[in-house]
């Protein structure tokens, strides 16, 4: 299902944070030079972890309260959230911020792990494990850990601190959580349902408990940084901390308050393959054949896992789909930031673009365990 | 997608397309299906009992609504959320009469709760480590294979993937969080979609299954939850003085969307109307509700605009009503500065004063009653109302379920991070 504009959409504020650093200068530069990556192989051994740079805190989530009361994630969306807006210009203007309507794309927040060690210890032969389970809990958890932890506090700091009185909404479901993000915002403007959307998402890497259920399922790389489309040796996710948040709107809008257009995001769509062999490639092949033939100075961001069979699915989809256009992997960039991958690479995307590096650009993504997603856009 | 017998293209006052109800599905702590959900509700009986699925010594709070009648051994909070909205959702589809089974010809809209790993799980990884545990040790064991099935069961949008697998959903599943407003923002985003014309029938759900030891202590931990625990029926009183906090609930509500001019088309029975939505965030606080009650006013404001409606078409609200102080005067004082004087004789109720919070479903789960209240012609009461809040002058339909023409219904949801959501539905146009 796609959805193509009725009404023209276009990107008019960027903000991103990876392990590149943040903005838009810094991942042009990226993008142009092909890399490096900078991957962190032993702080997570035996997982490469894309860390994320470090930021100055201070310049968006002013006050410290505000920085306590959040977990890395939501710290790192808030952050790019406030790029996105001082990108697009929002930040001193309080009607827009109060129209402004959220979508975030979402994972949740990290365990206090020291305290889940002690007490799965401590569980450990014990003759009532409920009644010690409860006190430790009631005695160990602190209490606003749980507010850094909800799925919708990214938003709600986001609100808090960058003042969006604007409703919002979060996406969650790993990777397609941010493929649906960016094609609700999209339709939403395109159809007339909004003028004004902030919408992105943000992922902390530097966690075992996000490492733990991910490598339950199998999907982690082990060893050393290999690029997204050459880990045939083992292949398997290596993560990133990563946020990204695009301000979309209507090019009316835009025009009409004289916004700084980066590019437009003509269509976006999704799909759920029921998972086999081939269904990712079919599905993608459908999604970017959607958006027509791709012209000559046209790149494909891809948000690949690097994960066995489905990698290969993708790079096949965008060699019959849109064979002029040069693949560049987000995951060589700034590693796989899940929820965020997507938003990341519509935003690199973006980047791309507005630096004129490429006059049009597909996105595109298949989850680690489900889900599909593209995205075209043009230069402005 | 079949023929309009119909040439009559029916649009709202905005020239978009009317979004029917033409199944809905409940289950709660009261039991599964409308008419058990009903007979209960009407009869002013509470669901709210001693938890006894896991010890509740030590805990400030020992009471919940917990769905205990769907499991016989131990489960998961996903595997019980994925329980129940299938239940109301077969409950739904069926009654809608829209498709063969497993072939929904739309998109779903769900409201789940968070996941993560429980502690029955870590615990089976963790018993395969020597020596004291740690997330290294759980990620060695984990590098085994031994424990794959567990990602699937933990990943945030597993419930919904199984349910569009189960229904046969068309399109990208939606999995959403707006916290104790999911329910409504599910609908509202099967409402959007419709109007923009993308899908002819959404399939939207709220569940929640997530009452388990560590849940409960987190709100306990913010000092969220009612602590009288003695009689458990009596916790949930709304817009009593003595209220203390909110009782956690469990369940599911389904509904099946339908652009009108197909639900006519194929002969179907129209139940209701979602006529307008509003949403607005709040930047106040992370937990608490801005004093002034504004944004809560401005979606109340909004959804009747949405509709095409004034304060004055409204029959009854179907309160937020959780029963903790802060919400319970916020909510009253907004409907006030909404509905002015003629707040002190419109009735409004909270169906939590039986069901409990049913947080991530809650916003769903009372959108199927509201109909339902439609429907019958009968409000159902805010039970445990012995003690008023002299504060709050509003008619809560005390204690008794009082028959009533109601015609259009105002449903409220406010959520932590400044969530607030408001639906007005209403009943079939009698004209088609």
């Amino acid at each position: 299902m796609t959805t193509t504009s009725r009404r023209e959409v276009v990107i008019t504020g960027i903000g991103i944070a990876s392990s590149l650093g943040e903005g838009v200068e810094a991942h042009a530069a990226a993008l142009a030079a092909g890399g490096p990556a900078i991957v962190d192989t032993e702080s997570f051994k035996p997982y490469p972890v894309h860390m994320l740079a470090a930021l100055e805190l201070d310049k968006q989530i002013p006050k410290k309260s505000d920085q306590r009361q959040m977990e890395p994630w939501q710290r790192l969306g808030v952050y790019a959230a406030g790029l996105a807006l001082d990108s697009a210009g929002l930040k001193e203007d309080a009607e827009a911020r109060s129209a402004l309507q959220v979508i975030v794309a979402a994972g949740g927040g990290e365990r206090d792990h020291a305290v889940d060690s002690a007490i799965l210890t401590g569980l450990r032969g014990m003759n009532e494990p409920g009644a010690f389970l409860n006190e430790r809990l009631m005695g160990d958890l602190r209490p606003t850990l749980f507010l850094a932890q909800l799925s919708n506090l990214l938003a709600g700091n986001i609100g808090i601190v960058h003042g969006i009185t604007g409703p919002s909404r979060t996406f969650m479901g790993e990777e397609q959580a941010g493929v649906d993000a960016i094609r609700t915002a999209q339709a939403r403007i395109a159809s007339g349902q909004s003028d004004l959307m902030l919408v992105g998402g943000a992922y902390s890497a530097e966690r075992r408990d996000m490492l733990l259920l991910l490598e339950l399922g199998g999907y982690l790389r082990h060893g050393t940084f290999a690029p997204v489309f050459a880990r045939d040796d083992e292949p398997g996710l290596i993560t990133g901390s990563a946020g990204a948040f695009l301000v979309l709107e209507s090019a009316e809008s835009a025009a009409a308050r004289g916004a700084k257009v980066y590019a437009k995001l003509k269509a976006a769509g999704a799909a759920r393959s029921r998972r086999a062999p081939g269904t990712v490639e079919s599905a993608l092949t459908k999604l970017v054949g959607s958006f027509g033939a791709t012209g000559a100075d046209a790149i494909a961001v891809s948000a690949a896992t690097g994960c066995a069979g489905i990698t290969a699915e993708e790079a096949a989809a965008l060699k019959a789909a849109a064979p002029s256009a040069k693949r560049i992997a987000t995951g060589d960039l700034v590693g796989h930031g899940v929820e965020a991958a997507f938003p990341v690479s519509v935003a690199l995307a973006a980047i791309a673009l507005s630096t004129g590096q490429a006059k049009e650009a597909i996105v595109t993504g298949a989850g680690h365990w489900r889900g599909e997603g593209a995205a075209h856009l043009a230069q402005a | 997608m079949s023929k309009h017998r119909d040439a009559k293209i029916h649009r709202d006052k905005m020239g978009r397309p009317l979004v029917a109800v033409t199944g809905l599905g409940v289950v709660t702590s009261l039991g599964q299906g409308k008419d058990a959900n009903w007979q209960a509700l009407t009869a002013g009986k509470s669901g709210i009992h001693r938890i006894d699925r896991f010890p509740t010594e030590g805990l400030r709070t020992s009471i919940g609504g917990t769905v205990d009648f769907l499991f016989d051994g131990s489960f998961t909070a996903p595997q019980l959320s994925e329980k129940l909205a299938t239940l109301a959702a077969e409950e739904a589809v069926t009654q809608s009469g829209i498709s063969a089974d497993g072939d929904f010809p739309g998109e779903l809209f769900m409201a789940v709760p968070p996941v993560e790993m429980e502690w029955p799980q870590k615990q089976e990884i963790a018993g395969t480590i020597e020596g004291d545990v740690d997330y290294d040790g759980l990620l060695r064991a984990a590098a085994t294979g031994k424990f794959r099935a567990m990602h699937e069961l933990f990943v945030f949008g597993g419930v919904a993937d199984h349910i569009a697998d189960r229904f046969g959903t068309k399109g990208s599943p939606i999995s959403l969080s707006t916290a104790c407003s999911s329910g409504a923002t599910a609908i509202q985003m099967g409402v959007e979609a419709i109007r923009r014309g993308e899908t002819e029938a959404a399939l939207c759900i709220g569940t929640d299954g997530s009452i388990h030891a560590e849940a409960l202590i987190r709100f306990s931990l913010l000092s969220a939850l009612s602590t009288q625990n003695d009689p458990p029926e009596g916790a949930a009183k709304p817009f009593s003085k003595n209220r203390d906090g909110f009782v956690m609930g469990e369940g599911a509500g389904a509904l099946v969307l339908e652009d009108y001019d197909h639900a006519l088309a194929r002969g179907a029975t129209i139940l209701g109307i979602v006529a307008g939505c509003g949403e607005r965030g709040d930047g106040f606080h992370r937990t608490r509700s801005s004093p002034d009650g504004k944004p809560a006013i401005l979606a109340m404001q909004d959804a009747l605009a949405d509709a095409g409606l004034t304060p004055d078409d409204v029959d009854y609200i179907n309160a937020h009503g959780t029963s903790t102080p802060e919400n319970d005067k916020m909510e009253a004082m907004s409907c006030a500065a909404v509905f002015g004087e003629r707040m002190a004789k419109l009735p409004i109720s909270s169906n939590k004063s039986m069901i409990g919070h049913t947080l991530t479903a809650a916003g769903a789960v009372e959108a199927v009653i509201s109909f339902l209240t439609i429907a019958n012609g009968t409000i159902p009461p805010t039970i445990n109302y012995n003690n008023p809040d002299p504060a709050l002058a509003i008619d809560v339909v005390p204690n008794k379920a009082r028959k009533a023409k109601v015609r259009t219904v105002l449903s409220n949801s406010f959520g932590f991070g400044g969530q607030n959501t408001c639906l007005v539905l209403t009943a079939p146009p009698e004209a088609a």
